[in-house]
């Protein structure tokens, strides 16, 4: 992406305007300003309005919780299930946070499940009938996504075919692409330790505390840079005992987290115990991925084409880089997706995440990320998948047949997307109102 | 005589079979505000677009301090000196007012967004033109009301130093304060020597702001007047298409 040269606003002339109009200096706040108690209202009145984000998604996820934990007699929330649902939502989690990326936009990738799929095939091959490295292959695997990305870009951004069309054309397509490359009919094993590990192995348990630690740290040192900066721009804050509570609600819950997945929750004599190694994989991965987007002029713009690609446009962003980079991303990050569940299943197989790609849509909608367009974040992929996947967890623990998970799954996707309409609508009538 | 910052000669632009602009001359200058009028569709918003790179001419030539430009894109548009307030606003809705405003030109520090000075920068701004009826400045576009967006479009375009301020009917979703408010504004700009270029239907605002009136009759330029040399009858006659061109009238006025 290119930058532009940067105009700095002319205070003189702000001045110059200011004092000749008689204007006085108006007192338009900034959203910082008040008391913790005025914060606390302030947002109250946000989600009142229709601005609710995830927090459906957390509901649900909490009703889910007690729901299946009555329903189970105690086995749902057990240290044991608590860490499959853990290792189970990773994969779902990655692949809606790729999704999310275009679904920004206001676009869809409907091969990414089977772009997935591809990646894994390329895997191994390379890693099992090549015996490449594992990380060389993975590497390679990704630079597939990104070409498979580009291509969709480029179909969608410069040539304008929508990309209902063009992923549609790439999901029917790859699954013959998977068939070549395995063979009909073939799988193949994950025989590699270090793969299979991701999903199947956990940390150390100073590793798991190692891990809080750094994430109590980061959540600190983020707060206190973005307070710093504000501060030097001479800008309001919001008051110190926010960020502490903000910090210790991270610390605590976190913490609590890390504590139960560090006991043992062995059913045999062989303990097991620590947290999943994929969880810090997955964390990393988002944090990194929110930090581009919430501190980048990059993510700014991915919300502007989201929000208006003709505004946009006209500020002088190049509307087809962004959508070009976006679909890269979400091909690349669908790749990690495959990873994770080929560690989970084990074996790769010709139709590899062919099932997988309308989960992920349903995740990113579930977590309050709007198919619009310009409205919502990955971490909200991420407690959509989580929804997900409790449903499809828990009904199994209860042992129902498998049609009523997905029953039971498209309801809540249907209620999910109703809570967003209605929250809208109302915004919508209180916005007349006023 | 002042040297116009803009000069338009023999524009024109064509969609499909339908011809919108049909070899249009036109000046702006420095310091003054020219005010471009025409009935619906005679092709004022596709003019300044042109100006504006979002939808370059397809002949004609365009001269900005005298030496020849090339108006391909926003961007060059924007690097020349020239700030666009577009009739359709041209705003994000999910974005916050502060957004808005540096769209496309954010200020960073070390590759992240320097939030804080926007901010300030904004406030200062938007407290230029007296805006008083917004809580907060990180408030979402899609929260404002009709004559709240418009300023947010103004004050977009006033943020940076401009050397020429198009405004394509800046007033139509204003009140009377406001738009007085608005219309000051411009006298303002103009009185810092950027050159100002304002469509509007309200022949009472311009001629309260204008020093030049253009007037465009389906895609061409029927008249070039001196705000205080012509009056409202004679105007209306042109833009009606009732009353003709005067070659020598028009010529005169330059
Ligand atoms: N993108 C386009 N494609 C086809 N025709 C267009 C396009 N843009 C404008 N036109 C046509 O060009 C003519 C002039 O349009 P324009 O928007 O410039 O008018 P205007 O003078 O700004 O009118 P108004 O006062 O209603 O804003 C109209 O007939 C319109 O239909
Ligand atoms: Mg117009």
């Amino acid at each position: 992406m290119t930058t532009t040269e940067n105009k700095v606003p002319d205070p003189e002339l702000a001045a110059a305007v200011d004092t000749a109009g008689g204007a006085t200096a108006p007192g338009i706040a900034t959203g910082y300003e008040g008391t913790i108690g005025d914060q606390f209202r302030a947002y109250i009145a946000r989600v009142r309005s229709g601005e609710m984000g995830m927090l459906p998604a957390i509901g649900g996820f909490i009703v889910l919780c007690i729901l299946f934990e009555i329903l189970t007699q105690g086995d749902f929330l057990g240290l044991l299930n608590v860490s499959n649902l853990i290792t189970q939502t990773a994969f779902l989690a990655m692949l809606a946070v790729a999704l999310v990326f275009v679904i920004l936009l206001g676009e869809i990738d409907l091969s990414a499940g089977v772009t997935a799929g591809v990646g894994m095939a390329v895997f191994v091959q390379l890693n099992n009938s090549l015996h490449i490295n594992w990380f060389l292959a993975l590497i390679v695997s990704l630079v597939v996504g990104i070409v498979i990305g580009g291509f969709i870009g480029y179909f969608v951004a410069k040539v304008g075919i929508p990309s209902f069309v063009v992923t549609l054309g790439l999901f029917l397509g790859f699954q013959g692409l998977q068939l070549v490359l395995l063979g009909n009919g073939n799988s193949y094993r994950i025989t590699d330790p270090s793969v299979l590990a991701i999903e199947n192995s956990n940390m150390p348990v100073w590793a798991g505390w190692l891990m809080w630690a750094v994430i109590v740290l980061v959540s600190l040192g983020s707060a206190f840079y973005d307070r710093t900066r504000r501060q030097r721009a001479g800008v309001p804050v919001r008051p110190i005992s926010m960020l502490a509570i903000r910090v210790g609600a991270v610390a605590v819950f976190t913490g609590i987290i890390v504590a139960l997945l560090n006991q043992d929750r062995s059913v045999s004599v062989v303990p097991v115990q620590g947290v999943p190694i994929v969880v810090p994989i997955v964390l990393a991965i988002l944090w990194i991925a929110t930090q581009v987007l919430d501190r980048t002029r990059w993510g700014l713009h991915l919300y502007a084409v989201g929000g208006n690609p003709e505004a946009a446009r006209r500020a002088g962003i190049s509307v087809a880089a962004i959508r070009i980079s976006a679909f890269v991303l979400c091909s690349t990050l669908a790749i990690v997706s495959g990873l994770f569940q080929a560690s989970e299943v084990g074996v790769v197989g010709s139709s590899f995440g062919q099932t997988d790609v309308l989960n992920g849509v349903a995740a990113a909608v579930v977590g309050g990320v709007s198919l619009f367009g310009g409205r919502g974040r990955l971490v909200q992929g991420v407690v959509g998948a989580l929804v997900i996947t409790a449903i499809t967890n828990g009904l199994g623990l209860m042992s129902l047949p498998g049609g009523v998970n997905l029953l039971i799954t498209g309801g809540v996707l249907i209620l999910a997307a109703t809570v967003d309409a209605l929250s809208r609508k109302r915004a919508g009538a209180s916005l007349a109102r006023v | 005589m002042v040297a116009p910052i803009i000069e338009l000669r023999d524009v024109r632009k064509s969609f499909g079979p339908v011809d919108v602009l049909k070899g249009v001359n036109l000046k702006v200058y420095p310091g003054q505000v020219s005010a471009l009028v025409g009935d619906n569709g005679a092709g004022k918003s596709t003019l300044i677009k042109g100006l504006a790179g979002v939808q370059p001419y397809d002949s004609g030539e365009t001269l900005i301090d005298g030496s020849p430009a090339h108006l391909a894109t926003p961007k060059e548009a924007s690097r020349l000196g020239i700030e666009v307030v577009y009739q359709d606003l041209a705003l994000c809705e999910n974005l916050d007012i502060v957004q808005n405003m540096f769209l496309g030109r954010e200020e960073t520090h070390q590759g992240t967004l320097s939030n804080g000075e926007m901010e300030k920068h904004a406030s200062a701004t938007l407290g230029s033109l007296s805006v008083r009826t917004m809580k907060s400045v990180r408030q979402k576009v899609s929260s404002l009301s009709g004559g709240q967006r418009q300023t947010v479009a103004i004050a977009r375009a006033v943020l940076q130093k401009a050397k020429v301020v198009i405004l394509d009917e800046p007033t139509a979703a204003l009140g009377v304060a406001q738009t007085e408010q608005v219309l000051n504004l411009v006298r303002r700009l103009a009185d810092q020597g950027v050159g100002v270029l304002i469509i509007s239907h309200n022949l009472a605002d311009v001629f309260q702001v204008a020093d030049h009136i253009n007037v465009l009759y389906l895609g061409t330029m029927v008249a070039q007047l001196e705000t205080k040399e012509t009056n409202n009858n004679d105007v209306i006659g042109y833009i009606t298409g009732l009353k003709s061109v005067e070659p020598s009238a028009a010529g005169a006025a330059r």
